[in-house]
């Protein structure tokens, strides 16, 4: 690459303090890129950002609210970020997250009267494997047929989706909901405990930890984990190696598919409290921009999903408090990821200039 | 004396600290089809790059009819009337031949089809202006590509090793081309390591070693051994190794293996055979890209076989042509790759995790989960012991130099203890000290009673080493020689594919 005399040259070394620096850099970037915006619109950006950025994290209610959004965006990108680094980019999370939504509301749907403690444990787990099985066809279609991961997820959470719309029209519907497409209203037993007084965080966000506990321990310390990062580093190597190409679509797509399977289902049985169109928000791509904003390491997509849930919880408020339209808050996220994308260059490649004259 | 078209005085080129052409003189002459000959990494394609302007010389002159030039794009390379057909085609796959030649060549697609029609009826060059690039044969895009630099009207037309894609019977067919082209006036620099060849077709030789001229001839009035010996130099290697060795047990047999690649620029292999004891040091000569990679890759498994094939790689006691690569490993086998980066070494990751690649299995993890302290203990040894220069563990490996990072890998490999070892290219782009120590890793080995099997280009590399040797030539494997009964000549016979032919 060459542009006006500079050009990009390797370094030797990806720099560790660079690498923690740009995610960093890239935030106050996309602030002033989008305090200019707000500018052009008329709009008084300092009332926004403090709509946006600060309020949503100086009171304990507003904040509660951020951990809760926070939570799917967590789980899912946690997964997501275990295919990313072997290069199976699953980018139909969405699906498996609406899946997993469907399998754990089946209990309360067809057992509307059921009680006991077991009940949103066993919906949990119900969740995870719908994500898994939804998971299963790409990692199929990839490793028999040679079909790329990336069309394929995502063409079916456009299924997922459907299926969605069909049941709750249909089978699922509740027969004494006016004809709203949702379902019953879950039982209490069917719902998550929560887990600080006063608020709605419920145990999802427990759960969303110790899976980021147990993702860095597979990715940083397990050998699985090693080779995943071998197979998306050099697939040459990993062939080499003898490692199984395989095996990493598989465990790829099935750790995203759980992760997002979790998800759905502590949706449903979290804050939501019955199946309904409107759980399929967009967390599923979200968590894309999260994994990456993580840099794909556990413990960096901690504070890029809790980034990204004040951005969601403060976009909420500044459409209410200073009348921005929804989209700002996309354009927000999106310019964030493309500073972050710019920046994390830097970590692994420096500026240099050309000397001139070079040309006889 | 007519001016000669074009004319080359001192021309050089380094790249850091190698000399890839040092002070060059060429001089073809108009209607003429020179050959340029040498191994690999003699700086044939460096030169090519310099006079079609891909690069540009540290010093030295190019005269192009009697004025001096200096071209500084592929595009004024052209400009002047000259054109280059490189060993890799750049022809996009989804479009037809036309679409492909219009991409470059200014014209409307009906008078380019007609023109593409003449030139093919002229030439012998016939391909099907319609036809998608996808559904042709190698020797068809050859073909295309030699068309699309005809259509520029070039007086010099240079051929990287245009023979090594094409199948025996489309080469003569190549050779009837460039012929005609001659006839009518194109000059030819034809790049090659084929003796035989060039003899057929070359009217002038300039033959290349280390980087510099080492004789400028007519090949047609010398054989092939004196070709071969002014390409890879007189100095013959020093003693044979002293081996009284007894060999063992058979651990590596391969009977008659043939084999197509999937890459349809892959060199097809055809009835190979070797056999390689406990004990003993096998080396297998000949020049890259006459089939090395893919014998390697059968050998390593990351190429495997069908089950019912399974027996045509025998392994250290068992049939393993259908195992993979982690497969053979576990039967004791270990494997350095010609190409360090990216395939013997991730590049991105620290020496430390680069010793687990592939030492995983030496009690690096346990449960499943790395042994940290393990993994640095291993790769302590491992840079001790093979004078890996390095600021430590932590480095990456992609900033290792090639050879601190050949004596990482060629020291991770040996430290597994396999008792088949297998090196391809063990001392490439390795300096004359780390090589040395390399070798005599590698006999240490096979003293210690390891089977040890050489892919190398590099004769007197295998004559210092190896027990016996075996040349790999255009897909076919020559008989076993034994090193102590042979001289460098006969591996270059061999290596030429002019053995069986007598032209000796």
């Amino acid at each position: 690459m060459n542009l006006a005399g500079y050009r990009l040259a390797r370094r030797d070394k990806a720099s560790r303090k660079l690498a923690v620096v740009a995610p960093v850099v890239a935030l106050l970037l996309s602030i002033a890129l989008n305090f200019a915006l707000y500018m052009a619109m008329g709009k008084n950006p300092v009332a926004v950002f403090q709509a946006m950025l600060i309020e949503p994290v100086i009171s304990w209610p507003a904040f509660s609210e951020v951990l809760l959004k926070m939570t799917p965006l967590l789980l899912i990108a946690q997964g997501l970020a275990a295919g990313f680094r072997a290069k199976v980019i699953n980018i139909g999370a969405e699906g498996q997250f609406i899946l997993g939504a469907i399998f754990a509301s089946a209990v309360p749907v067809w057992f509307p009267q059921i009680s006991g403690l077991w009940v949103w444990p066993l919906m949990i787990v119900l969740g995870g494997i719908g994500g898994m099985l939804w998971a299963v066809v790409p990692a199929i279609w990839r490793v028999r047929l040679n079909a790329s991961e990336i069309l394929v997820t995502l063409m079916m959470s456009l299924i997922a989706a459907q299926l969605l719309n069909f049941l709750l029209v249909g089978p699922w519907k509740d027969p004494m909901g006016f004809n709203f497409p949702q379902s019953v209203i879950f039982p209490l037993d069917a719902t998550l405990p929560l887990i600080l007084p006063g608020t709605r965080v419920n145990v999802a966000l427990a759960i969303a930890l110790i899976w980021s506990v147990a993702c860095w321990v597979y990715l940083q310390r397990s050998f699985q984990g090693y080779q995943l990062m071998v197979g998306g580093l050099a697939p040459q190597a990993a062939g080499y190696a003898g490692y199984s190409q395989s095996r990493a679509v598989w465990m790829s797509l099935l750790i995203g598919g759980l992760a997002a399977g979790l998800a759905g289902a502590s949706e449903v049985a979290g804050p939501v409290g019955q199946l309904q169109r409107s759980i399929a928000s967009g967390y599923g791509y979200s968590a894309i921009i999260v994994a990456y904003l993580g840099g794909l390491h556990p413990v960096g997509i901690v504070f890029s999903s809790l980034l990204i849930a004040i951005l969601y919880i403060g976009g909420d408020n500044a459409m209410v408090s200073a009348g921005l339209p929804v989209a700002a808050v996309r354009v927000f996220q999106g310019s964030l990821l493309v500073c972050y994308l710019a920046a994390i260059t830097l970590v692994r490649y420096r500026v240099i200039r050309e000397p001139k004259g070079i040309r006889a | 004396m007519p001016v000669p078209l074009l004319s080359i005085r001192g021309l050089s080129k380094s790249y850091g600290a190698v000399h890839a052409n040092r002070g060059i003189d060429l001089t073809v002459e108009k209607g003429s089809i020179h050959a340029i000959l040498g191994e690999n990494g003699a700086g044939k394609s460096t030169l090519m790059k310099l006079i079609y302007g891909v690069e540009s010389p540290d010093a030295g002159q190019v005269s192009w009819q009697g004025k001096p030039v200096r071209p500084t794009s592929p595009a004024e390379a052209r400009k002047l009337g000259i054109g280059m057909v490189f060993q890799h085609f750049s022809l996009f796959e989804t479009l037809t031949v036309v679409e492909n030649i219009s991409l470059i060549v200014p014209g409307r697609t009906a008078a380019l089809v007609t023109r593409i029609r003449d030139l093919g009826r002229e030439y012998g060059l016939e391909v099907d202006p319609r036809a998608h690039v996808h559904s042709l044969s190698v020797g068809e895009r050859q073909r295309v590509e030699i068309i699309r630099c005809l259509m520029t009207d070039p007086d010099l037309l240079i051929l990287d090793e245009p023979t090594s894609v094409l199948p025996q019977q489309s080469v003569a067919r190549l050779f009837d081309t460039l012929r005609r082209l001659r006839d009518r006036g194109v000059s030819i620099l034809f790049i090659s390591h084929k003796l035989e060849e060039i003899r057929a077709i070359c009217d002038h030789a300039t033959i290349l070693r280390d980087g510099a001229v080492t004789g400028t001839v007519d090949p047609r009035d010398h054989d092939a051994t004196d070709l071969a010996t002014m390409m890879i130099g007189r100095d013959m290697p020093a003693l044979p190794p002293a081996t009284a060795h007894k060999p063992g047990k058979v651990a590596l047999e391969l009977a008659g293996l043939d084999h197509t690649p999937d890459d349809p620029f892959g060199q097809p292999l055809s009835k190979v055979a070797l056999r390689l004891h406990q004990g003993e040091v096998l080396g297998i000569a000949g020049v890259s890209g006459n089939g090395q990679a893919e014998l390697a890759r059968l050998i390593s498994g990351e190429v495997t076989l069908p089950d019912h094939r399974a027996a045509e790689v025998l392994m250290l006691g068992q049939a393993a042509g259908d195992l993979g690569a982690a497969a053979r490993r576990a039967l004791g086998f270990a494997f350095v790759p010609e190409e360090r980066l990216g395939r013997g070494a991730v590049p991105e990751m620290s020496l430390a995790d680069n010793t687990l690649l592939t030492a995983h299995r030496a009690g690096l993890v346990r449960r499943g989960m790395i042994d940290r302290a393990r993994e640095a203990q291993f790769t302590a040894t491992c840079i001790r012991d093979f004078d890996v220069r390095t600021p430590g563990p932590r480095t990456e490996a992609g900033a290792l130099s090639g050879g601190n990072l050949q004596k990482f890998i060629v020291g991770r490999e040996i430290m597994l203890a396999p008792r088949l070892l297998f090196v391809s290219q063990p001392t490439w782009g390795v300096d004359i000290g780390a090589a040395t120590a390399i070798r005599r890793r590698l006999v240490a080995m096979r003293d210690a009673g390891a089977a040890v099997l050489i892919i190398s280009e590099e004769i007197e590399e295998l004559f210092e080493i190896c027990d016996r040797v075996q040349v790999l030539n255009a897909g076919r494997l020559s008989p076993s020689m034994k090193v102590r009964d042979i001289r460098v000549e006969d591996v270059g016979r061999h290596m030429i594919g002019a053995a069986e032919g007598g032209a000796a």
